[in-house]
């Protein structure tokens, strides 16, 4: 009896596994087609952050309205971003803000994405205290002078130390490092997510708190929360080589694109214009704001700041 | 209702250890071991005290995190050229992708009026035809209606397409393996764990790796939801096979029929049942990684949740939140009312019955669908974002307490808990571990559980882990007690009961991702929101399971007491609540579990250590750092159900 059920089971296990390969004798598309209902589809990543949703929706708009593509969105996470990139399963990054490691192996490795030029917008990463702290107590925006103000940020988090409040996994951070070879009297603690970090730092903000904050412009909550950078010992060019020597200032970033390297060849007016694509701080900030603040829907923004400023997009679009 | 009081006796005594009696009478027993253990207890505390305290030994850890990184880096150097992916994984992805896109076209198809009438229809034919068949089809209407009237019709319709597939693919799944577990007891044992794993490893650990094989979007997403989602269809199926009545199959047998045919006409019907309680636990489960689908580009109403997170739209969040707590609603009573039904009498004669009703359903859904209304209009439309906000603002704004509340549970409870844990000698903590499950359990647990406490340490993920572990604890007594103090109650008004349901549906399958805004603007980016957001995700479970447990208790016992003159107070400490334990324990299990569940949230709050690691490992692209984390919350998860589940295993879930 249970010999007869064993030949069984591996009898069917046996015409399972004949199917599975019967069906499986082609070679599988790795699918990069780019046709949909006759349109020509351009496919764009949405990052997480506000900023970054403006350059999307603008370029969507422009892509749809002015040159009849179909536009096709996709929210991930940066690093899934650049992994999709490079398989074409993503057209472009419109804004990346530093990743040494993927640039290292799809760019000069694999080649299978391509840089696709400045955004125009520069993006910079420090210490922040709030205006209001600040202005009672000029001397704190000097790192030199952080230690006396540790015991104003103390939290249940942070100990007998002061907190330094860190935001998402994502983000490019030497605060460990810097706080341990400048020795300061700091301890972070890790909000988890950048929607965490931000409600944490208007609850400050509103009960006019002291607080620490990793924190970075351009950035849609600067212009409702004053914040003021604390200097640390300036960016000087290799100082942050050695993750674990780190103690100084972080660079200026200015934030680039990338393209799918088939896209950049032939992607056609698509390519050449999100080449064109590039704006200023100000101008992402009116965008972010309008859907930050206003609770405008991105699509919604991305149409008024359009209407607004054909001088501006106008000189993205390819020459004919 | 005549009982004599030594039927009462008898009664308290086949309860077990739980009531004062047996308690002492299990104590006396047992003298030796609580000795042994006690002594124990004092040489550790002793030893650590002049030995003094420190983390796992440096020398002992293997860091994983190095191969784990090559193969990813493996993978994605090889996906495009070799065989494996060509022709084998390339091709289920494909798939996944048509068969999602195919759902959502008939979907689309339809037109709103067909989709509405399909779901209504189904439903009230599912539940039967009578009043209560009506009530069903009711609710059905009132949930499609408002995620119309939320603007969220499209997105819901992604979600429902997402759904219908991975479901489909968990059930079979499950089916298969819980056939493979109830036949053979040897199967059975080995895939326990496997599935155990499946429910405890976060999820976010292993989208990584999925990813990188499968591609971002639909693939990765269905490939974790089946994983996530198949365990209980797998248990219930292989429990129904196995609890089937052995006279039917005695039967079945002297009627000459082979294997194959028992398994067909006598097994497999007979686990009907339990096979459709299954399926109903499958479709929530795979309703709770909506979101988690969504940080893969899965789209739907999860990502409406998620892009709400980067403008900290609470509104915006809620209204794509309730779509699916209504959409879980309407599959849950939908397949409850059908397996309800299977056994009852069909009404005989009726002509709305069998394979005529469902052709009418079809029918109806035809016409439906042929009027051409393709989607939900605009003006039907209502944002709720707006008020939602504002009520939002006002009761973090109002709610003042909350914070000294945070801080003081951090300070008083939190840190020293955390820091004893870390303080304590690694060895003493293995003692303890190992003490503790022998205590409760046998020796084998005991081994089980210090051996997955030393795993923990040979990761190098000690002190975090024990910071994890000082959390789930802490979050852990809350819902406890929070639990059984809603369950008592529940179980004596009814009314309550009723009242609670929705909550407590709402409360479950609500994306924590909605409620982390206004836990961090209560408690701010600390441990303590971590922890309040696993209370309100485990809490549900552990009031309903007390709930049943109490309902359950024999009538007859409870009627005893009183007749005795026992006080409320009395009937609920002395009789029903020991009574009552097996239940209670499998609240306390079920609590472990849904905590870890949540524990990656916490991450997202500020709670900080293991499950900061899993989200830094997915976000980082550093799939050892997540993996490592990942099993290192296994790990923890196996020590505590060895801990809490003391002789008789739970069997659900």
């Amino acid at each position: 009896m249970r010999t007869v059920r064993t030949l069984r089971t591996a009898a069917a296990v046996t015409g399972a596994i004949a199917l599975l390969s019967l069906t499986a004798c082609s070679a599988a598309d790795t699918g990069k087609s780019d046709d949909v209902g006759g349109k020509k589809t351009v496919k764009l990543t949405v990052p997480s952050w506000v900023g970054a949703q403006a350059n999307t929706a603008v370029a969507k708009h422009i892509l749809e309205k002015e040159l009849g593509y179909k536009v096709k969105t996709q929210q991930m996470g940066e690093v899934l971003a650049w992994d999709a990139l490079s398989k074409g399963d993503v057209d472009a990054i419109l804004e990346d803000w530093g990743h040494p490691k993927e640039e290292k192996q799809y760019v000069e490795t694999k080649k299978t994405v391509v840089k696709g030029g400045d955004l125009g917008v520069t993006g910079h990463i420090g210490w922040f205290v709030p205006k209001y702290f600040a202005d009672e107590h000029p001397d704190v925006t000097d790192w030199k002078n952080l230690n006396k103000y540790a015991e104003d940020f103390r939290t249940a988090e942070s100990g007998d130390k002061g907190e330094l409040l860190e935001g998402s996994p994502d983000y490019v951070t030497n605060d460990d490092a810097i706080i341990s070879n400048l020795k300061l009297d700091l301890k972070t603690n890790y909000a988890g997510s950048e929607a965490a970090q931000i409600t944490a730092i208007k609850k400050y903000a509103k009960e006019k708190k002291p607080f620490l904050t990793y924190w970075w412009t351009p950035q849609w909550l600067n212009a409702q929360i004053d914040m003021v950078e604390v200097k640390l010992p300036e960016y000087k060019e290799g100082c942050d080589a050695d993750p674990k020597k780190v103690a100084c200032a972080y660079p200026n970033t200015p934030l680039q694109k990338f393209f799918n390297a088939d896209f950049a060849k032939d992607g056609g007016e698509a390519a050449e214009f999100l080449k064109n694509f590039t704006w200023t701080t100000e101008q992402q900030n009116e965008v972010a704001l309008m859907i930050a603040d206003q609770k405008l829907s991105p699509e919604a923004a991305a149409e008024k700041w359009v209407k607004e400023n054909e001088s501006t997009w106008k000189a993205w679009l390819p020459k004919k | 209702m005549s009982v004599t009081v030594t039927d009462v006796s008898k009664t308290a005594g086949t309860a077990g250890a739980g009531s004062p009696a047996s308690v002492s009478e299990w104590v006396r027993r047992r003298r030796g071991l609580i000795a042994g253990v006690g002594a124990l207890v004092v040489l550790v505390v002793l030893g650590s005290v002049l030995l003094g305290g420190g983390g796992w030994p440096a020398g002992l850890t293997a860091d994983i995190s190095g191969p784990l990184d090559d193969a990813n880096d493996w993978v994605v150097d090889n996906r495009d050229t070799h065989p494996l992916f060509l022709y084998f994984l390339l091709h289920l992805s494909n798939t996944a992708t048509d068969a999602v896109d195919g759902v959502y076209q008939v979907l689309d198809a339809l037109g709103w009026l067909g989709v509405v009438a399909a779901g209504v229809l189904v439903a009230w034919r599912a539940a039967g035809l009578g009043r209560r068949g009506l009530r069903v089809a009711l609710t059905s209407l009132g949930a499609f209606a408002v995620c119309g009237l939320l603007g969220m019709w499209d997105a819901t319709l992604l979600t429902i397409a997402l759904m219908v597939v991975s479901v489909a693919a968990a059930a079979l799944l499950g089916a298969l393996i819980g056939l493979a577990a109830g036949l053979s007891d040897r199967v059975n044992r080995l895939l326990r764990p496997v599935l155990d794993t499946m429910q405890v490893l976060p999820a976010f650990a292993y989208l990584l790796p999925f990813v990188l094989v499968f591609g971002t979007g639909t693939p990765a997403a269905l490939v974790c939801t089946v994983i996530y989602a198949a365990p209980p269809m797998a248990r219930l199926t292989a429990l129904g096979l196995r609890g089937a009545d052995p006279a039917a199959l005695e039967a079945s047998a002297s009627l000459g029929a082979s294997g194959w045919q028992r398994l067909r006409t006598a097994r497999l019907p007979l686990a009907r049942k339990q096979m459709l309680l299954g399926l109903n636990q499958t479709i929530m489960m795979a309703l709770s990684m909506v979101v988690i689908a969504a940080l893969v580009g899965a789209g739907g109403l999860g990502e409406e949740v998620y892009s709400a997170l980067s403008t900290t739209d609470v509104g915006k969040a809620f209204a794509a939140g309730v779509p699916i707590v209504l959409i879980a609603i309407w599959l849950d009573r939908t397949t409850a009312a059908a397996g309800d039904r299977i056994g009852e009498p069909t009404p005989a004669g009726s002509w709305l019955h069998g394979g005529r009703a469902w052709a009418l359903v079809a029918a109806a859904v035809a016409v439906a669908a042929a009027v051409r209304t393709t989607t939900w209009p605009e003006a039907w439309t209502y944002d709720i974002s707006t008020p939602v906000n504002k009520a939002q603002e006002w009761i973090t704004a109002n709610l003042t307490f909350t914070e000294v509340w945070a801080r003081e549970f951090t300070l008083w409870i939190l840190n020293p808990l955390r820091d004893t844990l870390v303080w304590l000698p690694w060895w003493s903590v293995l003692l303890l571990v190992a003490a503790v499950t022998w205590f409760v359990g046998n020796w084998a647990a005991a081994v089980t559980a210090t051996a997955a406490m030393a795993v923990i340490g040979a990761l190098g993920v000690w002190a975090k882990s024990l910071d994890t572990l000082s959390q789930v604890l802490a979050a852990l007594v809350v819902t406890l007690v929070l639990g059984f103090l809603a369950g008592v109650l529940c179980a004596r008004a009814g009314r309550l009961e009723r009242w609670l349901r929705p909550v407590l549906d709402a409360m479950q399958t609500m994306p924590q991702f909605v409620y982390l805004i206004p836990v961090v603007a209560l408690f701010g980016a600390t441990r303590t929101s971590a922890i309040v957001a696993a209370v309100v995700y485990a809490l549900p479970a552990v009031v309903r399971i007390t709930t049943q447990g109490l309902r359950e208790v024999d009538p007859a016992a409870v009627e005893a007491s009183r007749s005795l003159g026992a006080s409320t107070r009395q009937q609920l400490f002395g009789v029903q609540l020991p009574l009552a334990r097996p239940a209670l324990q499998l609240a306390v299990n079920q609590g472990v579990v849904l905590v870890l569940a949540v524990v990656v949230v916490g991450g997202l709050v500020g709670g900080g250590a293991l499950g900061y690691d899993v989200v830094k490992g997915l976000s980082r692209g550093e799939m050892g750092l997540g993996m490592t984390a990942g099993i290192a919350i296994v790990c923890l998860g196996l020590v505590l159900d060895r801990i809490t589940q003391r002789t008789s295993r739970p069997t659900d879930r």
